[in-house]
C-alpha cells in the first residue's frame, strides 16, 4: 500500500516589537539575566497588563499576508497553569476568538501552487526561560534546582497554525520558507529557527493514498532548522507507516526529535490530562481593530514572495526563483537584469557567488554588477571573484576589473596544456575512453597553474582540441 | 498643638482646613492620628502596620493592605504576603501621594479581601468600635473602624461584593464603590478582577467626595479604566426635590433583614421624601434572585487564577520541598487560608473543562441579564435605596462556622456590584446601639447623584456618628 503523510503546523514567532506585549521591558537578546523585567512581567501582585498596540497591528498584517480574516473583535484569555517560567500563574493568550482566521497561502512547488489553509494566527505572550541545573534529562523533573531569567517572559509571539493540507517534509520545508520569508519582509520578527524567534512543531499523521480520512497524529516538537523538520517529518511518517503496516495502532503522542542522532524520543506522558481553564482576561479589553485600519494596513503589505516566485518562475525556471526569492535576492537580480545582464547568468551569480562571498546584496549597485555578469567569462577568474568580493563597497566600479584581460593566446596557454596532460596519462586515458566529465579536471588544473588569469573559454576550446586530437 | 485636634470628630474636610491655614501642621496631624492608634488600636486592630514618618504635605490616610505602597510591607491579610515589600505604588497609592496626603499606615482586612467581617485575616480580626465584642465587617473592617475610631480622617478600602460598603454600614460611616472603571485597580492585590474597584472612607459624603476626586479617572496602566465624564462635585444642597428613588421590592421582601435594620432604613426614606424626592418601588427580580450565585460563580473563578501566581518563586512565603511540585503546594498549603483555599477550589471546578459553560460561562450570561435590569430600572429613577447590610455588627464568631451565613452578609451589596454601579453607603440611623446604612445605587458614572442624595440625608438625619462608648 502506498501510505499519504498528512501534515499540520504550529508556528510560534517571536515578533521584533520595541517592547514587550503587556508591559513596556525592552525585548532583545543578550542582556543579563533578569534585568529585562518590571512588576508586569514578573507577576507582581497588582500589575495590570497593558497591550503593545505595535504587536497587534504586526498581527493584523501578518494575517492578512496570509489571506485570513482579521476579526473585528478579538478576545485575550488566560491560560492557567503552574511552572516556573509562567510568573502570573496564566499564559496570556488569544483563545476562541483570535485576530485572524481562515487564511490560505498558496505555495509555489515545481508542478504548480499548492494551497496551505491557516487555522488561524493569535497574539499571546512568551514564557520565560527555564535553565534545569543537574540531572540528566534537562528536563523540571530529576533537576537539582531550576534557574529562572524573566527577560524572555512577556515578549510577544505569534502563533500561526495551518490545516493538515502538508503532504510530504519536502512541502512543509517549501511552506515554512515562504512563510519566514515573508514574516522577514513584512519585518515583524527575524523569524530564526537557531535563535528561537522561529519555533515549529509538526503534528504527523498517515493515511492510505486516495483516502480522506484522518487518522490518530503525533506531535514533533524540538526540531531547529528547516532540514530538521524535513527529517523528523520523514522519520515520523517511516515510524507510523511501520505500526500500521505491522498490523500495530499509532497511538497519540509527543516526540522529540534528536537532531545528532535523527530519532524520535518519546516524552513523558502526563498523569492527568491538561486543562488549562481557560476564560476571558477581564484585566484588558477586547482587540477592536477598525475596518479603516485593517484596510490601511491591506494597503500597505508590500508585494508577497510567492506572488514574486511566480512572477520571477516566467523568467527562469521554478528552483531559481524560488532561491532567489526566499533569500532576499530577486530585487537585486531584476535590477542587474534591467541594467543589461542576461537573466539566467544573473541569476546564477547572484545566487552563488554573491551569496558564497557573503556579500549583502543590499548595498549592491547592480548597473556595476551587471557589467561584472557580462564580462564574467571574459576577464581572468580571480578577477572576477576579486571583483564580487567587492562589489557592495560605497563607490564600487567594476572597470578596473573589467579592464584585467584574460590570457587566451593559444601559444602562451599551449605549454601549459601540454605539461598537464603529460602529467595526467590515466586521466586523459579515462577521458577517451569515454569519461568526458573529466574535461573539467583539467581545465580547473590548467586555471590554477595560470593563477586565474587564463580565459576560461579559450583553455577549454584547446584542451578538448588536444585530448580529440592527439589520440 | 496636636492636643487640639479631636481625632474623633474631625472631618477630612476640616482637617484639609486646618492644614491650609497653617493651624496644623501635617507633621502635627499625623503624630495626633498616630497618638490615637497608640491608644485605641491595641483594642481594635485596624492597623496591621503604621508609618511614623509623615510624608507630604497634606493630611493623612490610612489605606487598607490590599493597596501596593512602595517600600511598605502589603499583605492583603494573608501569610503567603507577609514580608512582600512592594517595589511600586499603586495607582491609587501614587494620587494620594502626588495630593500629598500622608500614609499612616496599612489597615487590616479579610484574607484577600475575602470575607465580611475581617476574621479570614491572617494576623487576627479587627473590632468594631460601637462594640469591640462584634466584628467591623468585611473585608475593609480596618479602614472602616479606623475611620470610625478617630484612627483616620479617611481611608481607601476596595470592594468586589460589598467589601466598602458593608463595613461602612457595621461602622457608621461613609462609603463609596465607584462605577467599575473609574478608579484604577493597577497595584491592588487583585481578588476578582472584573469586580475589583477602590473606593473612599470617611466621615462625611463630602469627605468621600473630596476623595473621590483624587483618586478617579483614566490610568494608562489599567486597560480597564475610562475619563470620568463629568468632574466630581462637592455637594451642597440640602433639599432633594426633582430626585426620583427607587426601591426594589425584591430587596425589601428578603427575610434577613432585621426588624430594626428595616424601621431605621424605613424612617430614612420618609424623611427623604419629606426633603422633596419622589420614592416609589421598583422591580429587580432576577438581580436578588441570581445575583449571589452568579457572583459566588464569577468571583472565585476570576480569584482561582489571580492566586496562581502565589507559588513561592518570586516573592513571600516559601515552603521548601524536594521537587517544584513540592515546594509550590506546600507554599500555598501553608500560605493561604481556609477562605481563600475554598474559593479557589470553587473557581477552579467552575472554569474546569466540561463545567465552564454550566458555570462561568452561565454566570456571565446573567450578570448581562442583570446589567440589563438595573439599566431598565434606572430609566425611571435617579437612584436606588436599600439598606446596605440586613444586620447589624454581628458578635465575633458567629459566622465563622458558617460560610453561606457569611456570603448572605452581602446579599443586598452584591446584585449592583455585578452590574458594575456605584453604590455609597450612608448612616441612616441606629439598632440595638449599632449604626445602620442606606445604601443608594447609582447609574453608571451616577456618583455625583449619590453624593447629593447622601449628603442631604445625612444633614437631615444629623446623626452623631462617634461611637457612643468613645464620646468625651
Amino acid at each position: 500500500m502506498t501510505w499519504e503523510p498528512v501534515i499540520g503546523l504550529e508556528i510560534h514567532v517571536q515578533l521584533k516589537t520595541r517592547t514587550k506585549m503587556f508591559c513596556r521591558c525592552p525585548v532583545g537578546f543578550g542582556a543579563a539575566e533578569n534585568t529585562q523585567t518590571c512588576p508586569v512581567c514578573l507577576g507582581f501582585p497588582g500589575a495590570l497588563p497593558v497591550p503593545n498596540s505595535t504587536a497587534i497591528e504586526w498581527v493584523v498584517r501578518l494575517g492578512l499576508a496570509l489571506g485570513c480574516e482579521i476579526a473585528p473583535r478579538a478576545v485575550f484569555a488566560r491560560k492557567n497553569y503552574f511552572y516556573p517560567d509562567l510568573p502570573k500563574g496564566y499564559q496570556i493568550s488569544q483563545y476562541d476568538l483570535p485576530s485572524c482566521i481562515n487564511g490560505r497561502v498558496l505555495v509555489p512547488l515545481p508542478n504548480g501552487d499548492h494551497a496551505v489553509g491557516i487555522v488561524r494566527a493569535h497574539l499571546e505572550e512568551d514564557a520565560a526561560k527555564n535553565v534545569h541545573v543537574g540531572g540528566r534529562t534537562g528536563r523540571i523533573g530529576g533537576a537539582d534546582y531550576t534557574l529562572v531569567d524573566y527577560n524572555r517572559g512577556g515578549t510577544p509571539l505569534v502563533e500561526i497554525v495551518t490545516a493538515p493540507d502538508i503532504h510530504s517534509a519536502e512541502e512543509a520545508k517549501r511552506f515554512l520558507q515562504l512563510l519566514r520569508q515573508t514574516i522577514v519582509e513584512l519585518g515583524i520578527s527575524d523569524a530564526e529557527m537557531e535563535k528561537g524567534t522561529l519555533r515549529v512543531d509538526a503534528n504527523v499523521s498517515v493515511r492510505p493514498e486516495g483516502s480522506d480520512e484522518l487518522r490518530t497524529r503525533c506531535e514533533i516538537k524540538n526540531m531547529n532548522s528547516f532540514t530538521h523538520i524535513a527529517r523528523g517529518i520523514e522519520a515520523e511518517v517511516e515510524r507510523q507507516v511501520a505500526v500500521w503496516e505491522s498490523g500495530g495502532e499509532v497511538e497519540q503522542h509527543t516526540y522529540d526529535f534528536d537532531v545528532a542522532t535523527g530519532t524520535l524520543t518519546p516524552r513523558r506522558a502526563k498523569e492527568e490530562a491538561d486543562d488549562y481553564r481557560y476564560f476571558p482576561e477581564p484585566d484588558l479589553l477586547p482587540v477592536e481593530p477598525s475596518a479603516a485600519l485593517v484596510e490601511q494596513l491591506r494597503a500597505g503589505l508590500p508585494e508577497l514572495p510567492a506572488e514574486r516566485i511566480r512572477r520571477v518562475g516566467e523568467t527562469l525556471d521554478h528552483e531559481r526563483a524560488l532561491v532567489l526569492v526566499t533569500g532576499g535576492l530577486d530585487a537585486l537580480w531584476r535590477d542587474t537584469v534591467a541594467a543589461g545582464a542576461e537573466a539566467v547568468a544573473a541569476s546564477n551569480v547572484i545566487a552563488n557567488q554573491l551569496v558564497g562571498a557573503g556579500v549583502d546584496p543590499g548595498g549592491v549597485d547592480p548597473a556595476e554588477l551587471a557589467k561584472l555578469v557580462e564580462a564574467r567569462e571574459r576577464i581572468p577568474r580571480q578577477a572576477f571573484d576579486e571583483a564580487i568580493a567587492r562589489v557592495a563597497e560605497p563607490g564600487f566600479s567594476a572597470a578596473p576589473y573589467l579592464a584585467r584581460e584574460a590570457v587566451s593566446d593559444a601559444a602562451a596557454l599551449e605549454p601549459i596544456v601540454d605539461a598537464i596532460l603529460a602529467a595526467n596519462p590515466a586521466q586523459v586515458e579515462q577521458y577517451r575512453g569515454g569519461k568526458e566529465g573529466l574535461l573539467g579536471f583539467f581545465v580547473g588544473k590548467v586555471m590554477k597553474e595560470t593563477k586565474g588569469q587564463a580565459d576560461a573559454r579559450a583553455v577549454n576550446e584547446l584542451v578538448r582540441t588536444k585530448l580529440n586530437v592527439d589520440v | 498643638m496636636s492636643a487640639a485636634v479631636d481625632t474623633l470628630r474631625l472631618t477630612a474636610e476640616d482637617a484639609l482646613g486646618l492644614v491650609e491655614r497653617r493651624e496644623v501642621s501635617p507633621a502635627e496631624l499625623h503624630g495626633a492620628y498616630l497618638e490615637a492608634i497608640g491608644e485605641r488600636d491595641g483594642e481594635l486592630h485596624c492597623y496591621l502596620r503604621t508609618v511614623a514618618e509623615a510624608e507630604g504635605t497634606s493630611i493623612p490616610i490610612a489605606l487598607k493592605d490590599v493597596i501596593s505602597t512602595r517600600g511598605v510591607e502589603t499583605t492583603a491579610g494573608s501569610r503567603i504576603l507577609s514580608g512582600y515589600v512592594p517595589v511600586f505604588d499603586s495607582t491609587v497609592a501614587a494620587r494620594c501621594k502626588a495630593a500629598g496626603l500622608t500614609l499612616l499606615g496599612k489597615t487590616n482586612t479579610d484574607e484577600f479581601a475575602m470575607g465580611s467581617s475581617t476574621e479570614n485575616s491572617a494576623f487576627g480580626p479587627s473590632r468594631n468600635p460601637w462594640d469591640p465584642s462584634r466584628v467591623p465587617g468585611g473585608s475593609g473592617g480596618g479602614t472602616a473602624a479606623a475611620v470610625s475610631a478617630g484612627l483616620a480622617p479617611w481611608g481607601l478600602g476596595s470592594d468586589t461584593g460589598g467589601s466598602i460598603k458593608q463595613p461602612s454600614a457595621l461602622c457608621g460611616n461613609v462609603g463609596l464603590r465607584p462605577t467599575y472603571g473609574t478608579v484604577s485597580r493597577y497595584g491592588i492585590v487583585a481578588f476578582a478582577s472584573s469586580l475589583d474597584q477602590v473606593g473612599p472612607v470617611a466621615k462625611t459624603v463630602r469627605d468621600v467626595a473630596l476623595l473621590y476626586r483624587i483618586i478617579a479617572g483614566r490610568d494608562a496602566a489599567d486597560s480597564t479604566t475610562v475619563e470620568l465624564p463629568s468632574a466630581v462635585e462637592l455637594p451642597s444642597a440640602e433639599r432633594l426635590e426633582g430626585l426620583r428613588v427607587g426601591v426594589p421590592r425584591q430587596a425589601m421582601a428578603l427575610e434577613a433583614i432585621e426588624p430594626g435594620v428595616r424601621a431605621a432604613f424605613e424612617a430614612a426614606l420618609e424623611l427623604v421624601e419629606e426633603l422633596g424626592a419622589e420614592v416609589g418601588e421598583c422591580d429587580l427580580p432576577l438581580s436578588f434572585d441570581y445575583g449571589l450565585p452568579c457572583y459566588y460563580l464569577i468571583a472565585p473563578a476570576e480569584a482561582s487564577s489571580n492566586l496562581a501566581r502565589y507559588d513561592g518563586v518570586r516573592y513571600g512565603r516559601r515552603s521548601e520541598g524536594e521537587s517544584y511540585r513540592e515546594m509550590v503546594e506546600g507554599s500555598r498549603d501553608e500560605g493561604f487560608g481556609d477562605e481563600p483555599k475554598r474559593r479557589i477550589m470553587l473557581g477552579t471546578y467552575a472554569l474546569s473543562a466540561g463545567y465552564y459553560d454550566a458555570y462561568y460561562g452561565q454566570a456571565q450570561k446573567v450578570r448581562t441579564l442583570i446589567v440589563r435590569e438595573h439599566a431598565s430600572a434606572f430609566e425611571k429613577f435617579d437612584v436606588l435605596a436599600t439598606p446596605t447590610s440586613p444586620t447589624v455588627a454581628f458578635p465575633l464568631g458567629d459566622r465563622t462556622a458558617d460560610p453561606l451565613a457569611m456570603y448572605a452578609c452581602d446579599l443586598l451589596t452584591i446584585p449592583s456590584c455585578v452590574a458594575g454601579l456605584p453604590g455609597l453607603n450612608v448612616p441612616c440611623g441606629f439598632s440595638e446601639g449599632l449604626p445602620v446604612g442606606l445604601q443608594l445605587i447609582g447609574p453608571q458614572f451616577g456618583e455625583n447623584a449619590l453624593f447629593r442624595a447622601g449628603h442631604a440625608l445625612e444633614r437631615a438625619l444629623g446623626l452623631d456618628l462617634v461611637p457612643a462608648r468613645l464620646r468625651a
